[in-house]
């Protein structure tokens, strides 16, 4: 059952940008410099009080905000600019059964009691546009260049990929924005990341091995306290899905956000979306945006660096954080070369290795693995499933290996049955699932046994992520799913 | 929120790096829909074993350091998933300030919104404080912004506007309600001004 939308007094919105004629200035700093409230030019130190254009909600980390507005009888000032679904811990097998886990269920129902109450739409766990949050925004055509969106989730960095300013919050920040339709944050600092090149074979080496290498080389910390610009060849070649899944590990190198110029692929993707601006105003809004959402010729980051995919092969993850990566063609890492004489570093290396139970020196390719997962808002978008398929055509799931794919929202399922692509998937052996985050954190009955090893499109690699003692290796959909027919790694250019 | 002023106790030295807040609070636990009671699940994979046995040699675990209200650890603490739970997981247990070298961005911020001091200090004094000082009193000085221990004083950095709130126990929603005036003129702004680009409906 969708909530019912109340009508408010005001129910249009604008969300232009005023954006000052300054020369010189990055995007992030343009869209940044458009929505500071307060606390006004005399202030120059300090958080700002930023505008949100958009606020997203899940089940997980939006009950506690709802019940600090009702202890204080405070109201949500912006309902119909905030958008809620359910994604964390829906199950993802059959949905017209009851939730078994009463918690889950119960945070479920909260979050319908929530929307309820304060007027805001939600896209519940039958509806037809319900799927994970970072994937439905911009299906659904909320997520819009030059804005700013917030979410209590970190992936938010996901929405970055049109030009918009998205970033995690914590639950406190989500009462905030709820009240306030504003957030306290400290600007953070401008970062260019230059992706330039062409792998040889970009059918086998995607956008997850481009950001997976990214964060190799620059760490978990690297971008710590920045936002990203993606720029360069690569990037404005690369189709939305592709530059999604670059904004969504932003994070994982530390960044507060990642953000890429909008341009005609993107006004493309977005056109005649539900919640987008339509007709004569939308070619209006995609004049707007060209003129003003890039950065300046001369403006100055206060970091860059430059990443250069010629040569780049797929990427594996081997430990327990996102920059513990290596090429497909290498061998597990020996701690004292991986931590380049970094005692903390080498430490860690030497946990996640025995975390991972795997011997420095063995091959990637021959890691056994027990399950694969196709999912998560990094690599669950039709163009993910895809390529997943054409790996799977005319083959087989190892009889080692469970694998299933969880599409990312209710959207891509159906275009992808309307593909053939579930026939293809569950014939090869693949479990075909209802949308949701799943395996992606284990939050619901998707989880790793004690022990089992995953190749995984997700995000995360931590100790435990899915599922106590659960072991991941973050791989790209192509990857994940040739790893699924062998039962263990292969050089997915070999096939492709 | 209960103001901070002197945080005053010895230290529990938690010797990594980049620990995430999937280890702080492990997803099991997201389930709750209060704010309290996360305590009792801090590093919960760390502390216990399968049978929800002590593991005898986590840090946490060990009978010296029961009762300590100050974490002291390495970079990048609090990495990964924006949980706020694992914030109310470390004030629970009864954590007051956390000291390590960096912080993730948005632990650091979800913090100060509970009452936690986080406090960066560079790595040689981290490294005293891990290594030399864990039977050492310490005491915390948000006002002046300084950690004393034993006879040295270590100086931190913090944000102006932040201490003032943890000093005086600020509510953030208070302070931006009261800017009532200035939101509605920059959402009147947004809607009326020439430089409206766009209006749509959205619903
Ligand atoms: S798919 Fe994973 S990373 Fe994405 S929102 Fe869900 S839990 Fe978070």
């Amino acid at each position: 059952m969708a909530s019912k939308v109340a009508i408010t007094a005001n129910d249009y919105i604008s969300a232009q940008l005023i954006i000052d004629k300054h020369m010189s200035e990055t995007l992030f700093e343009k869209i940044w410099d458009s929505h500071v409230v307060g606390p006004g030019n005399e202030s120059e130190q300090g958080p700002s009080l930023l505008y949100i254009d958009r606020h997203l909600i899940h089940e997980v980390t939006s009950p506690q905000a709802f019940a600090g507005l009702r202890a204080i009888g405070r109201t949500v000032r912006r309902p119909e600019l905030t958008f809620a679904t359910m994604d964390h811990n829906v199950p993802t097998d059959n949905r017209s059964l009851p939730i078994v886990d009463p918690i889950s269920s119960l945070q479920i129902h909260r979050l319908e009691q929530n929307c309820k109450d304060f007027g805001i739409t939600l896209f519940d766990v039958n509806s037809p546009d319900q799927g994970i949050v970072h994937i439905i925004a911009p299906e659904l055509g909320i997520t819009l260049p030059g804005t700013t969106i917030v979410c209590g989730d970190s992936h938010t960095s996901t929405h970055g990929a049109f030009g918009t300013i998205a970033f995690g919050i914590g639950t406190s920040e989500v009462e905030h924005v709820l009240a306030t339709q504003c957030l306290w944050m400290d600007k953070p600092k401008t970062f260019a990341i230059n992706i330039v090149g062409s792998p040889r074979n970009p059918r086998a080496v995607t956008a997850k091995d481009v950001i997976l290498s990214l964060i190799r080389q620059i760490g978990t910390s690297g971008a710590t306290s920045t936002v990203i610009e993606y720029r360069g060849e690569t990037i404005s070649k690369f189709s939305m899905e592709e530059r999604m899944t670059i904004c969504n590990m932003s994070i994982e190198a530390g960044a507060r956000a990642g953000l890429i110029a909008p341009d005609r692929t993107t006004f493309e993707y977005i056109r005649g979306r539900r919640y987008a601006p339509q007709g004569e105003q939308f070619e209006k809004m995609v004049e707007f945006w060209e003129e003003n959402l890039t950065t300046d010729p001369n403006a100055q980051f206060d970091e860059s660096f430059i990443l250069n995919v010629d040569h780049l092969a797929p990427q594996v993850s081997w430990g327990t954080n996102p920059s513990m990566v290596v090429d497909v063609t290498e061998t597990i890492p020996f701690p004292a070369d991986f931590a380049k004489g970094s005692e903390n570093e080498r430490k860690a290396a030497f946990r996640a290795l025995d975390y991972m139970a795997l011997e420095p020196g063995t091959p990637i390719v021959e890691i056994p693995i027990d399950r694969v997962f196709i999912g998560s808002c990094t690599n669950s978008r039709l163009g993910d499933l895809l390529e997943a398929s054409i790996i799977a055509k005319g083959r087989k799931v190892s009889p080692n290996v469970r694998a299933m794919v969880v599409p990312g929202s209710q959207q891509v399922k159906r275009e992808a049955e309307r593909l053939g692509l579930d026939k293809i998937f569950k014939a090869a052996g693949f479990e075909w699932r209802e949308s949701g985050c799943s395996m992606c954190l284990g939050m619901n009955p998707d989880i790793l046994a004690p022990g089992e090893r995953c190749a995984s499109t997700s995000n995360r690699n931590f100790e435990g992520r899915q599922g106590t003692g659960g072991k991941t290796h973050l791989v790209s959909p192509v990857m994940a799913a040739a790893a699924a027919i062998e039962g263990h790694f292969v050089d997915i250019r070999d096939w492709l | 929120m209960e103001p901070i002023r002197i945080i005053k106790s010895k230290a529990t030295p938690l010797d990594m790096a980049n620990i995430d807040t999937d280890q702080i609070i492990p997803k099991q636990f997201l389930k709750l829909i209060q704010k309290t009671g996360y305590g009792k699940y801090l590093f919960y994979d760390w502390r216990f074993d399968k049978n929800g046995k002590l593991k005898p040699n986590f840090v946490l675990n060990d009978p010296k350091y029961q009762g300590r209200e100050i974490l002291v650890t390495r970079d990048n603490f609090g990495s990964g998933s924006s949980r706020e739970h694992a914030v109310w997981a470390l004030e629970d247990y009864g954590f007051k300030a956390i000291i390590a070298p960096s912080f993730a961005d948005i632990f650091y911020s979800n913090c100060f919104k509970n009452g936690i001091l986080p406090i960066k200090l560079n790595a040689s004094d981290v490294e005293y404080l891990i290594r030399d000082a864990d039977d050492e009193e310490i005491k915390i000085d948000l006002a002046v912004q300084e950690v004393l221990v034993a006879h040295k004083i270590l100086h931190f950095q913090i944000d102006e506007s932040r201490k003032k709130k943890l000093l005086e126990g600020l509510d953030d929603i208070d302070i931006t309600l009261n800017m009532e005036s200035q939101i509605a003129e920059y959402e009147k702004k947004k809607s009326t001004s020439d430089h409206m680009i766009f209006t749509w409906k959205i619903r």
